[in-house]
């Protein structure tokens, strides 16, 4: 089970903005090892998050994005008091949810 | 007073008049040695003799700012110089595309090194050399148009050579690694290195 | 046709930008990089796992850290970092973070030093105690004023051995601490050095350590710091809580003295 997400969630004359740190390796299949075996590809793949359980924001990540990610966006219609819900899977089906509460 | 002990003691009255002294500054020279030693563990091809200084870096171990006495730094400089050994077949200038790569090259001695592999003698760490590369450091001064300033005379080149091979034969405490006298490179990329720098046709004088 | 002119000695001029002065703007644009980088510091995932690891109850007696003496009394762990290196009566020695932590688990929860030192440093694999707890530790020292007393004639001591050790020239390339760190405005290859024997050098360097280093994907320590210092010098291996890690710490850390310290920072 990975390291849980650090996640800000404030709101702002109507803006929510969402900051998420994750903690994930990030492999990208192409390094090899001090012995010359290639370490296998490990990366996050998808990126989902609701507000109140609505989706409002869907992403597709790959190898180009870097180790222990930070994912920074805003969105419009959410409050104060409501619930944000970060979900992540990568390539070996490992799951992460996280949750805040905007503030 | 000897001119080492002139240049501890006015070390160790900066340190009184700050309130900081504990011990004179010749035991805290030792102290600081005995907490060296106790502190290393050998590793890989670092061996606990790479703490044992020879003369010139006990001497040279003092602030950049503070110099040497003048006799002092020319007795050191004299004895540097006497141990530069000139390859025997007499040509100084080899090849300066193998002196670019060894002139790129940060590895060797490390103890995460392979000993097996060549040094390299981490040029631009410190010094501008080719126009192309703009990575590189300032600790030295740019080495660029080296050759196009000087010319490649026998002089420049016994000059040019001896600087690699013993730098603290030209300057007492030298910041620039003794890279012949201490056995980080071979005298071939040593010469590989004196063409990079005097080879008209080296990217270092175009 | 002037037009033309006009923008072709423009475009000349770009390309007459002399090297020098390329590597310069190029230097800055990677603060501009690493300045935006502040947000979203990655140090932030080990600033929780440390937080978690001082309060767990853990070792043979199964206690937590939460009893340890960081220098301001039992537990306080806010602006502790700012004081040290600091001689601790208990042990009759000065000790650095590391150090008084090793002290801790070992009187405290009852680890060997063997087992409390087991892995000072990570290294993707395999995680280090110790950097998820620096992590957590100096971020409670976070906008604090440096403030490190030689009050204690071994904390004199230790500074004095420390500055002696920073002057230390050996090795095989003649390297000492001063090399790079004894000048203002050098540089190794892109890499900004800062002159440590410079008040304001010493004070911007050592109150961002520990930081996230990506390259290295992970929080380093000061500790870590120092021995990768002499790693890269040729010399032997620095070890872990040794007196030398100590003096060299107390030298540049009481040197910083009155700056705010500003860890865990983000490095390239």
């Amino acid at each position: 089970m990975a390291d849980p997400m650090r996640i800000r969630v404030t709101e702002k004359d109507g803006l929510v903005t969402v900051r998420v740190l994750m903690s994930h390796e990030m492999e990208t299949g192409l390094r090899k090892d001090t012995s010359g075996n290639v370490v296998p590809a490990h990366f996050i793949r998808t990126v989902t998050a609701t507000c109140q359980g609505r989706v409002v924001l869907s992403a597709q990540w790959g190898t180009a994005v870097s180790k222990n990610p930070f994912l920074e966006f805003s969105f419009k219609g959410g409050k104060k008091g409501d619930k944000v819900v970060i979900t992540w899977e990568d390539n070996k089906g490992d799951r992460r949810a996280d949750e805040a509460v905007i503030s | 007073m000897s001119p080492r002990a002139a240049l501890s003691a006015a070390l160790l009255g900066a340190l009184v008049a700050a309130g900081c002294a504990t011990m004179s500054d010749e035991e805290a020279s030792r102290r600081a040695l005995e907490v060296m030693k106790a502190s290393f563990a050998e590793r890989g091809q670092a061996k606990l003799d790479r703490l044992d200084q020879d003369e010139t870096q006990r001497l040279c171990s003092i602030p950049p700012g503070s110099a040497l006495p003048k006799d002092v730094a020319g007795k050191l400089e004299k004895e540097n110089l006497a141990s530069i050994v000139y390859p025997a077949d007499g040509k100084l200038l080899g090849d300066w595309k193998a002196g670019e790569r060894v002139a790129q090259s940060g590895v060797g001695k490390q103890f995460s090194d392979d000993p097996k592999q060549p040094s390299g003698a981490n040029c631009y760490a410190c010094h501008q050399l080719s126009k192309q590369e703009i990575s590189f450091g300032t600790i030295g001064p740019s080495l660029y148009q080296y050759g196009k300033l000087r010319g490649a005379s026998a002089g420049i080149q016994r000059y040019t050579y001896g600087k690699i091979y013993n730098s603290n034969a030209f300057t007492a405490c030298s910041n620039m690694p003794r890279f012949g006298h201490k056995g980080i490179l071979t005298e071939q990329q040593m010469k590989d290195l004196t063409a990079l720098l005097l080879d008209p046709e080296s990217p270092v004088n175009k | 046709m002037k037009r033309s002119l006009a923008s072709l000695l423009a475009a000349a001029t770009l390309i007459a930008l002399p090297a020098a002065a390329l590597a310069q703007s190029t230097v800055d644009e990677i603060a501009k990089y690493r300045q935006q980088l502040q947000d979203g510091n990655p140090a932030e995932l080990w600033e929780a796992r440390g937080e978690d690891l001082w309060k767990q109850k853990r070792g043979p007696k199964n206690v937590s850290l939460e009893g340890c003496d960081l220098g301001k009394g039992p537990g306080v762990v806010k602006g502790a970092y700012a004081e040290l290196p600091r001689y601790f009566a208990d042990a009759d020695r000065v000790m650095d973070l590391e150090t008084r932590l090793v002290h801790c688990m070992v009187t405290q929860q009852g680890f060997s030093f063997a087992d409390a030192t087991r892995r000072p440093f990570g290294n993707g694999s395999s995680r280090s105690e110790f950097e998820a707890l620096a992590a957590w530790i100096t971020s409670e020292s976070k906008g604090v004023k440096m403030n490190v007393r030689l009050g204690h004639p071994k904390e004199r001591e230790a500074y004095q051995i420390g500055e002696k050790i920073f002057y230390f020239r050996g090795g095989p390339h003649d390297f000492a601490c001063a090399t790079c760190h004894g000048e203002t405005g050098k540089r190794i290859r892109l890499q900004d050095l800062p002159n440590l024997t410079d008040k304001a050098g010493a004070q911007l360097a050592y109150t961002t350590w520990p930081a996230y280093r990506v390259s290295q994907g992970e929080v380093r320590s000061f500790e870590w710091r120092l021995y990768d210092c002499f790693r890269q010098q040729r010399f032997p291996e620095l070890k872990f809580t040794s007196e030398a890690a100590i003096a060299l710490t107390t030298f540049l850390a009481r040197n910083a003295n009155g700056a705010e310290f500003n860890a865990p920072a983000i490095k390239r």
